[in-house]
């Protein structure tokens, strides 16, 4: 990885996640192994600037930079008013550059990451940029996927909210980058944006696109379930219909392969029956624990780039 | 040159911008960020017939000279046009508009949610497609109607 910053999955070759995800495994074995990590960064400060609400990646990421001997400091949560009337993020991004060495952030608009690398030289981390990408998101996925099921030769089926699903976003456009074959599953009216059927286009991808689950789950080594958001429909009535048809149980998983892997990137609400969790299907939990190294390997690597 | 062109005078100094599409003179005025206020003299002829396209649009400016660069931003919305600069009444230099590979601060994007319509200090900046444009920072593509689009005012 030459780059600085990781602002969207569209920047990485298929030599710069391989370079990610065999370092996570690295540090995947060290931790496991309970082996004393050297303190890789003793004296860098990470800054964690989340101006939406989400426990898990924020505390995947502290996690991870103590794990390398750094630290971190916590911007806090932040409102929505508050940002209104606030100063702008790009102020915000200059100033705490002047505190930390680099900056991971979430933020409700589109593009917002990409801004803020524009005004700082520390590296930047997007953790979710509104319904854009989440790049660090997709390298774990990524992880999981290769330790499950390899990353060529790949039947993966995507199913749930495809038009504001972020990971969805940021994980196709990934997985151009090796020999996949995707399936699309999704409602009509959550179907993938166009800007990432054209970027899967344009990579001559491997896609089709489907409204039943059906049609392709026996076909599938993979199924990346995300979640359907009540506040995307209209009405309850319409919002049920709709989800129930992607709720994932014993019964859908009779028609798929045995070794198929069932993935999410958490938290989920009902999309996966919890009596899947412990069949040889489920791989969630060990997706969530992968942030930690993975995570561990993308700082690594961007720390030292930027030095 | 046809008659039709005569329904606006010849200039001393300035821009004659020819074959622009139907009914786009308005909005090419608003792109070159020409509104009058400049107290220079403004010519319009719209809905001209026109051979090549049917129906053009005619604009002349006077003393200002365009740039190949407004003239490029200009090919987004009038991809034929014809741009002649002229010096004392006579056509000096003929430019072509060439699409650019991007547009900074001209286009507006259409995602409210992109950054780029935050109060954020940055300019709106679209790559340019074969049929199309796409925002740099949301990256929401535009297809149809880009002059709607244009971010003036
Ligand atoms: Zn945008």
């Amino acid at each position: 990885m030459r780059q600085d910053h990781l602002v969207a999955a569209g920047q990485l070759s298929r030599a710069d996640v391989e370079r990610v995800l065999d370092r996570a495994a690295e540090f995947d074995a060290a931790l496991d192994a309970g082996d004393d990590l050297p303190a890789r960064y003793p004296e860098k400060l990470l800054a964690l600037c989340f101006y939406e609400p989400s426990t898990r990646t924020k505390m995947s990421f502290e996690t991870a930079m103590k794990r390398l001997g750094g630290d971190v400091v916590d911007m806090g949560g932040v409102d929505a008013s508050s940002v209104k009337k606030g100063e702008s993020l790009a102020d915000t991004v200059r100033v705490i550059e002047g505190y930390a060495d680099g900056l991971v952030l979430r933020h409700p608009r589109e593009g917002a990451a990409k801004m803020a690398a524009e005004f700082v030289d520390a590296p930047v981390v997007n953790a979710g940029d509104g319904a854009g990408h989440h790049p660090s998101q997709t390298l774990l996925d990524l992880y999981t996927i290769r330790e499950a099921a390899g990353l060529d030769d790949l039947t993966i089926g995507i199913v749930g909210d495809l038009k504001y699903g972020r990971t969805v976003h940021s994980l196709a456009t990934a997985l151009t980058e090796f020999d996949t074959r995707m399936h699309f599953v999704s409602p009509e009216s959550l179907r993938l944006p166009r800007s990432v059927r054209f970027d899967l286009h344009e990579a001559g991808a491997q896609v089709r696109e489907h409204t039943q689950l059906d049609e392709v789950l026996p076909e599938l080594d993979v199924l990346y379930v995300t979640r359907i958001q009540r506040e995307r429909f209209p009405d309850e009535d319409e919002y049920r219909k709709v989800a129930g048809e992607f709720q994932i149980d014993a019964e859908t998983l009779e028609a798929a392969r045995e070794d198929l892997t069932v993935m999410h990137p958490l938290p989920r609400v009902d999309e996966i029956d919890p009596a899947i969790d412990d069949t040889d299907h489920a791989n969630y939990f060990e997706q969530a624990h992968n942030g930690v190294p993975v995570r561990m390997a993308l700082l690594d690597l961007l720390f030292a780039n930027h030095e | 040159m046809s008659d039709h062109e005569l329904r606006v005078s010849k200039i001393r100094d300035g821009t004659v911008l020819d074959h622009l599409p139907g009914g786009s003179a308005l909005n090419v005025l608003a792109m070159l960020g020409i509104d009058g206020s400049e107290g220079t003299g403004v010519s319009v002829a719209m809905n001209v017939p026109s051979e090549r396209l049917g129906t053009k649009d005619v604009v002349k400016v006077e003393e200002r000279e365009l740039s190949q660069a407004e003239v490029d931003v200009l090919s987004l919305i009038a991809p034929r046009a014809t741009v002649n600069i002229v010096r004392e009444y006579e056509v000096q230099e003929k430019k072509q508009a060439e699409r650019p590979d991007t547009v900074v601060g001209v286009l507006a994007c259409p995602n409210s949610s992109c950054i780029t319509n935050a109060e954020e200090p940055v300019e709106s900046r679209f790559d340019v497609l074969d049929d199309g444009v796409r925002c740099g920072y949301c990256e929401e593509i535009i297809r149809e109607g880009i002059a709607a689009h244009l971010d003036v005012g």
